[in-house]
């Protein structure tokens, strides 16, 4: 088991997402930059969906009450074991009483922590993606008791040396298609789309990321219909809104643009005042 | 089955969004209920999920290559005749004005009184056009403009889980304490969503609703039995 000694800012267990239920109006969820999260299990040879932790902007602190391997990805938050630096993308061997906190945050906004075999939270509708009044906890406390199993491998992983891997979340493109309501904006509305630089906004969380700038908006509200992760709405003060994992089911927004998954998994890397600019595929 | 002209659409690299007429009506609705129980029955491991809204479906698939033409003509083949399998369901409601903050508001806004409320609210049958918002969130149509009433204008903070409460031309109850915009008229003592059932949601899309007035000693009553899971929500199917 793991104790969390401090939780960070905003520290929460998650796989690829809870799926089938969004008729009923439950999220998907599941961990933001997906690409991270499935990298960080397949270092130590888990499967793609095994429970990692997801680290937003300042780690936690946990204490291992088991022997582990793990390996962390995404985000560079100086990861310490016992008070030293230890390398992203690597395996590491984990000891019962070890402690794992983390330092400055350098680059990225999420890292992933895997544990062999995966976090052993309950799983509620075949996912332990953490959410609100699904899960019992929407993120992590200090006190917390996570239960993993006791095992170590040293054989069968896999370290990346040199991995550009920050290529992943650098730059200001992120990739998008038309939305469903694309066609409803003026030859100018669809240019200042493409043209203008979008700064993201304070409000930024798992839900949904809003941009500072605006965009003229005309267009009527349309009749409550359905998003996914990715969804860029324009609201009617002109807004623009991009849906991320734990977007509801459905809205009322014109959808305008629409993510690809490798757009979503970098965006999840932005935080307040990263400039971002759309590109259509 | 060839009932409407719809637009299909690619939605990211998964999904086909498909569209009727910007409409809202049951003829509509069940039409895209058809189509979802269809492609529901046909069990294809490529489809990850189905999802519907007033004039909406969208279907996403396990990878890149699903096909337009596929979706489009697997609706025109679909035979009108198929039944949709439908539940009507009976909601106990309790519209004392301890539970239904706004009901003064709104007997002053719509000069009615609240015993004329309630009875028009209580009256009505009510179609369950869609689920969002909140896990559990049913989006009701069918209601007597007698009772419509505009959503607050700054949302109340916190609604209570259960509260019934009535937005523009709807009507709806929230299934879990949550912010919230609506105009508070009463509290159902039953969980429409709970994640320790089978079926975490009992309604869906398609399905009606009637609500029925309770006294306050009925919905203390019934809170308990729902607590113990011996309260059984009367539901009958139609024909």
């Amino acid at each position: 088991m793991i104790e969390v000694i401090k939780p960070g800012l905003y520290s929460s267990i998650q796989d690829k997402g809870r799926f089938g239920f969004e008729n009923y109006g439950v999220p998907i969820s599941g961990s933001m930059d997906q690409f991270s999260s499935i990298l960080s299990n397949k270092i130590i040879s888990n499967n793609d969906n095994d429970a990692v932790m997801e680290i937003t902007m300042i780690g936690p602190t946990l204490k291992f009450k088991t022997e582990t391997t793990i390996s962390i990805t995404g985000a560079d938050m100086s990861p310490l074991l016992n008070g030293e630096n230890i390398n992203l993308f690597k395996p590491h061997i984990i000891k019962n009483g070890d402690i794992l906190s983390f330092g400055k945050l350098k680059c990225g906004l999420r890292c992933y922590l895997s544990v062999l075999n995966g976090f052993k939270t309950k799983k509620i509708m075949n996912s332990r993606s953490m959410y609100a009044n699904i899960t019992k906890e929407f993120r992590i406390s200090k006190g917390d008791i996570l239960n993993l199993e006791s095992k170590i491998n040293s054989n069968n992983t896999i370290s990346l040396n040199d991995f550009e891997y920050e290529n992943h979340f650098k730059g200001p493109f992120i990739e998008v298609y038309k939305g469903p309501e694309y066609e409803k904006l003026s030859i100018k509305q669809q240019t200042n789309l493409f043209n203008k630089k979008f700064t993201v906004s304070n409000k930024n969380n798992r839900m949904a990321y809003q941009m500072n700038e605006t965009i003229e908006n005309n267009l009527d509200s349309i009749i409550t219909s359905l998003v996914i992760q990715g969804t860029v709405q324009l609201t009617p003060s002109g807004k623009i809104i991009v849906l991320m994992r734990d977007n509801q089911t459905c809205g009322g927004y014109p959808r305008i643009l629409q993510l690809n998954e490798s757009s979503i998994n970098k965006l999840s890397q932005k935080h307040m005042n990263d400039k971002i600019i759309f590109k259509l595929i | 089955m060839k009932t409407y002209t719809l637009k299909y659409k690619k939605f990211g690299e998964h999904s086909i969004l498909v569209e009727w007429p910007q409409i809202i009506n049951e003829k509509v609705l069940n039409n895209i209920l058809l189509f979802k129980s269809e492609l529901d029955k046909k069990n294809d491991v490529k489809i990850i999920s189905c999802k519907t809204s007033y004039n909406s479906l969208l279907v996403t698939y396990s990878d890149h290559n699903n096909k337009i033409s596929e979706l489009k003509s697997f609706y025109n083949e679909i035979k009108i005749s198929k039944k949709l399998d439908i539940d009507k369901w009976e909601i106990p409601v309790c519209y004392e004005t301890e539970f239904g903050n706004d009901l003064n508001l709104l007997e002053k806004n719509l000069s009615l009184s609240i015993n004329k409320i309630i009875s028009i609210h209580s009256a009505k049958q009510y179609t369950v056009y869609n689920i969002g918002f909140l896990p559990g969130f049913l989006y009701l149509g069918g209601m007597d403009e007698r009772i419509f009433h505009p959503r607050k204008e700054k949302p109340a903070m916190n609604v209570e889980k259960g509260s019934v409460g009535i937005g523009g031309s709807q009507t709806g109850i929230y299934p879990n304490n949550s912010p919230g915009g609506w105009q508070i008229i009463g509290k159902t003592p039953i969980d429409l969503f709970d994640i320790n059932r089978n079926k975490p949601c009992l309604v869906k899309p398609g399905d009606k609703i009637n609500f029925h007035s309770i006294s306050k000693k009925e919905f203390q009553l019934i809170t308990v039995q729902e607590k113990s899971g011996i309260y059984k929500l009367k539901k009958t199917i139609n024909d």
